[in-house]
């Protein structure tokens, strides 16, 4: 596990425009991208020091590649982060399509199953 | 010394400006009309007291802040403050905002919170996010009064206890207190009651915990740091919704109010949470 790497990279692509635009073109390459550099850096903004140790799981990359925000729930990603990217991503196309709130209603749908359960934490 | 003139405890929607100011009015939600009405019968609370400088509180939501080094607490000390994110902009639409900070009291407020066991972090770059500007927009929709930003981690747990919130409270009243000036100052700050974003119960037709609503907003508006202390623990605000956490804010609000009545208190269910607008004069109210 390493839910910090994750948020991490939930952080950095939702406070920037370009990496947001490609992580919804292309998710799986921009993850790529951003394992060999972004998530290197030493916190959120050195271009010098850097960090070696840190990694994503398999899971963890699956449900970023995926846009997969249940799976990210139940890894225990913040669920401020994770929203927010999505927002970002979907709700646009949603609004247009479906009406206004269709995206976060869906998304909370998708994780009712959790309704009346402790969820998983998102302490680190 | 300086005089307490006002304590103000609210909700931040986000999407207050939005939904109202920046909606053309055949466009805006139902409840925008009343929702206004309401904002701005709250400013006056604050309009009435006359206030020099305000002492904000908040807590950022992971635009400045992340965990590589999140802190506990912390205070700006800066002569102005830059405000709103990027991301901010995009998914609320909040205007950018160039705030006056006030050094002097920053720095007093400082000094006496270490005095007093609270070992803040201390920041000469902070950028304020919508915890702070979100009540701007709603009390001093101006911006034209100095700044002391004080922020609380109420998002990225492990977190601080509810008795510690009440207890900075009362530490920051007493430095106000103590403060060498003749000014009046008054404090602002915003949090949330029941609130779910990123879970099951997001955006639904009222907030996650409408009985932890109403128990709340009663605590808070008789003072009852009694019953706030023996009911609310940080797995008590988690089943009342996953971003319940941010009412510690309001209950610091209470404690440099102290243990008294509420003079204002007013709330409006929306759509997916319930808004709080609360003033406490421990001084005198000055209507």
């Amino acid at each position: 596990m390493s839910v910090y790497y994750v948020n991490k990279f939930l952080y950095q692509v939702d406070g920037d425009p370009g990496l947001l635009a490609a992580y919804k073109a292309d998710p799986a390459a921009l993850v790529e991208r951003w394992e060999a550099d972004y998530g290197r850096r030493l916190g959120t903004n050195n271009s010098v020091e850097t960090t070696s140790w840190l990694h994503f799981t398999e899971a963890e990359r699956a449900a970023l590649v995926e846009h997969d925000y249940v799976a990210l729930f139940e890894l225990g990603a913040h669920f401020f982060l994770t929203l927010t990217i999505f927002i970002a991503i979907y709700d646009d196309d949603y609004s247009a399509a479906s009406g206004p709130l269709s995206f976060q209603r869906e998304y909370a749908a998708k994780l009712s199953h959790w309704l009346d359960k402790d969820y998983p934490t998102v302490a680190l | 010394m300086a005089e307490l003139a006002a304590v103000l405890a609210t909700t931040h929607h986000p999407f207050f400006l939005k939904a109202t100011e920046l909606t053309p009015p055949d466009e805006r939600m139902p409840q925008a009309a009343e929702w206004k009405s309401k904002v701005e019968a709250y400013r006056e609370t604050l309009t009435a007291a006359e206030p020099d400088i305000l002492v904000m509180v908040g807590a950022d939501h992971f635009h400045q802040f992340f965990q590589d080094n999140y802190p506990t607490f912390l205070i700006g000390k800066q002569p102005k403050y830059d405000a709103t994110f990027y991301n901010e902009e995009r998914e609320f639409g909040l205007p950018k905002y160039l705030l006056d900070g006030h050094e002097d009291l920053s720095g007093f407020m400082f000094q006496g919170l270490l005095d007093r066991g609270f070992d803040f972090s201390i920041s000469h770059e902070l950028k304020i996010d919508h915890s702070i500007i979100c009540p701007i927009i709603t009390t001093r929709p101006a911006a034209d009064l100095p700044v002391v930003p004080i922020y609380t981690n109420i998002f990225a747990p492990p977190l601080p206890s509810p008795r510690r919130f009440y207890d900075l409270g009362r530490a920051i009243r007493s430095i106000i207190d103590e403060y060498p000036s003749d000014k009046k100052i008054a404090a602002v700050g915003s949090g949330h009651l029941s609130l779910e974003l990123g879970g099951p119960r997001q955006f639904g037709e009222t907030g996650p915990d409408p009985v932890f609503d109403r128990k709340a907003i009663d605590w808070l508006a008789s003072g009852d740091i009694e019953a706030i202390l023996e009911n609310v623990t940080h797995a008590s605000m988690a089943g009342a919704g996953n971003a319940t956490h941010g009412f510690m804010d309001l209950i610091l609000m209470l404690g440099i109010a102290g243990p008294i009545d509420a003079s204002y208190v007013d709330e409006l269910d929306l759509f997916h949470t319930r808004e709080m607008y609360m003033t406490w004069y421990p001084g005198g109210d000055p209507r």
